[in-house]
């Protein structure tokens, strides 16, 4: 019961107190608002390029021919060994007719030169998807192991330069990102350890009235926390109409049409609870590292 | 046992100054003691040791039974809800009323509001402040915070009051008004009292056990004592 009195009193005192110490309280409030501002839009282009990464891996697949000898059969047969082996996600069967036709629905002056041959000179083949770009090398070798291939490629040197090209820009979003959300928690806790700084003597005083640690830590955290809250307001604002505004002004994609956004709704909505959660977070942790720097008990 | 009980106490800082050697003491319950020393002669130390503070380097402090040196620091709370204290520099919150810094005391602790206002009320009563009860520290007059710092002290009722040069920024007038108000605490709460004082005058009509601390030793200890045995100080 007591303990509920104290986190009680705790809410309203963070309350009293962000508003008595209004100015102090701003500058907390403001360099939150700076920072996680900063976090959200790198949140947002991590976000894009893992997404636009994601979609151009997609694309990126097998083409396997089969032999002249190949029967329907035997394509059968190929496709469901295909099909077991690790890593491959879909195996689409094109036959040479399907082949022929669509190249002279195409051109039709393909047509005139299929039509000079007696049998169809194309050959059957198979489209494989892999659900892991980095596994393309090894299904493909083991594709080509197979009976009854007469090839099977993926644009090898391209694509392992895009491939390598993607884990790069990838891992150096997420490091970049980490890094800036440590200054972000840096920032807003020394903020914070400013504005402590200058109630030094209340939480003094309360150690020598006899103020339990944690009944003197926690209008401290919860202030930490309102503070870190109000500081994610205009990133928040900022973020989902910006966006929302961005993606149908870019038409939903950015450069080419290859490249696309992520669509706005959920997205922004996910971003904004995480800077919301961010926010009060690091405000509430650096206010306690603060606190405690001062009570000494 | 004594209610104080201080028993070869040593305090040597970090820096290697000795703040006090070798110190022995008891003081009983509802006593009124000063303690008088020139500045640095460790009765600072001595009466911060008292709150829990300071920590002996070697030797026991027992306050209502509890050895205050062997008690764990998340632990120190409870000692200090048995104490009150009152500064020279007072030490309110500026931004809080007369009323709202007697009950901090009481809210830190958690008590329920319907408990804090009687009690406050009482503690103001007895500083002779009701009338300024929704004042802010800014608009009263030095004697008149030591009193809210007085009622802040002993709103909790604790067992000992601790004073340390309670009258330092005050002129004689207001001094003895203040002096007056913890006389009446030690004679009517019973409240035990402890003062760190340079107040010659003081010391002198009021008359009580008197602790004469030198280079951090105890060297006189007179019962109705006064700054005449040792004008020097």
């Amino acid at each position: 019961m007591k303990m509920f009195r104290i986190i009680g009193r705790s809410i309203r005192d963070a309350f009293k107190s962000v508003f008595r110490n209004f100015s102090l309280s701003m500058a907390s409030i403001l360099c939150a608002t700076i920072t996680l501002l900063v976090v959200g839009i790198s949140l947002i282009i991590a976000g894009n390029i893992d997404n636009a990464t994601k979609s151009l891996e997609k694309e990126l697949n097998i083409v396997v021919y089969l032999d002249k000898s190949a029967t329907e059969y035997d394509a059968m047969e190929l496709k469901s060994k295909i099909e077991a082996i690790a890593n491959v996600e879909k195996v689409e069967y094109k036959s040479k007719e399907s082949w022929k036709s669509e190249m002279s629905e195409y051109n039709p002056s393909f047509g005139t030169v299929f039509e000079n041959y007696e049998d169809n000179p194309l050959l059957d083949s198979f489209v494989v998807t892999v659900n892991n770009s980095k596994s393309l090398d090894k299904v493909t070798k083991q594709i080509r192991e197979l009976e009854l291939i007469e090839s099977a490629n993926y644009g090898e040197d391209t694509v392992n330069t895009m491939v390598s090209v993607f884990d790069v820009v990838k891992k150096t979003t997420i490091v970049v990102l980490i890094a800036l959300i440590f200054v972000t928690a840096f920032l807003i806790s020394n903020t914070i350890k400013l504005t402590i700084y200058s109630r030094r003597s209340e939480i003094e005083i309360m150690r020598l009235v006899g103020g339990s640690n944690a009944a003197i830590k926690l209008p401290f955290v919860f202030e930490g926390f309102v503070i870190g809250l109000l500081g994610s307001i205009i990133p928040i604002i900022v973020i989902v109409y910006g966006y929302i505004i961005a993606f149908e002004r870019l038409d939903g994609h950015i450069i080419t049409d290859i490249i696309k956004l992520i669509s706005p709704y959920n997205f922004v909505f996910i971003i904004a609870g995480i800077i919301a959660l961010l926010g009060a977070l690091i405000g509430m942790f650096g206010s306690l590292r603060a606190v405690r720097k001062y009570l000494k008990v | 046992m004594k209610f104080i009980e201080l028993k070869n106490v040593n305090k040597t800082y970090s820096t290697g100054v000795t703040a006090l050697a070798d110190l022995s003491v008891e003081i009983e319950k509802g006593e009124f003691v000063f303690v008088i020393g020139h500045t640095a002669s460790g009765k600072s130390t001595f009466i911060k040791m008292l709150y829990r503070e300071e920590k002996p380097t070697k030797g026991s402090v027992i306050v209502g039974g509890v050895n205050v040196a062997k008690l764990r620091n998340r632990k120190v709370y409870k000692l200090r809800r048995k104490i009150g204290v009152v500064f020279q520099d007072f030490k309110l919150l500026p931004k809080l009323t007369v009323y709202e810094n007697v009950a901090f005391a009481l809210e830190c602790l958690g008590l329920k509001a319907k408990d804090i206002k009687p009690k406050v009320m009482k503690a103001i009563e007895i500083v002779g402040l009701k009338e300024k009860t929704r004042s802010f520290p800014h608009q009263l007059s030095g004697g008149e915070q030591q009193r809210v710092c007085i009622a802040r002290a002993i709103v909790n009722e604790p067992k000992l009051l601790i004073c340390d040069e309670p009258t330092g920024n005050l002129d004689p007038e207001t001094s003895k008004e203040i002096m007056k108000v913890i006389s009446n605490i030690n004679k009517d709460l019973k409240t035990t009292v402890i003062m760190a004082t340079h107040d010659k005058e003081i010391v002198n009509r009021m008359k009580k056990r008197v602790l004469l601390i030198e280079h951090g030793v105890l060297t006189g200890d007179y019962l109705k004592g006064s700054y005449k045995s040792h004008e020097n100080v």
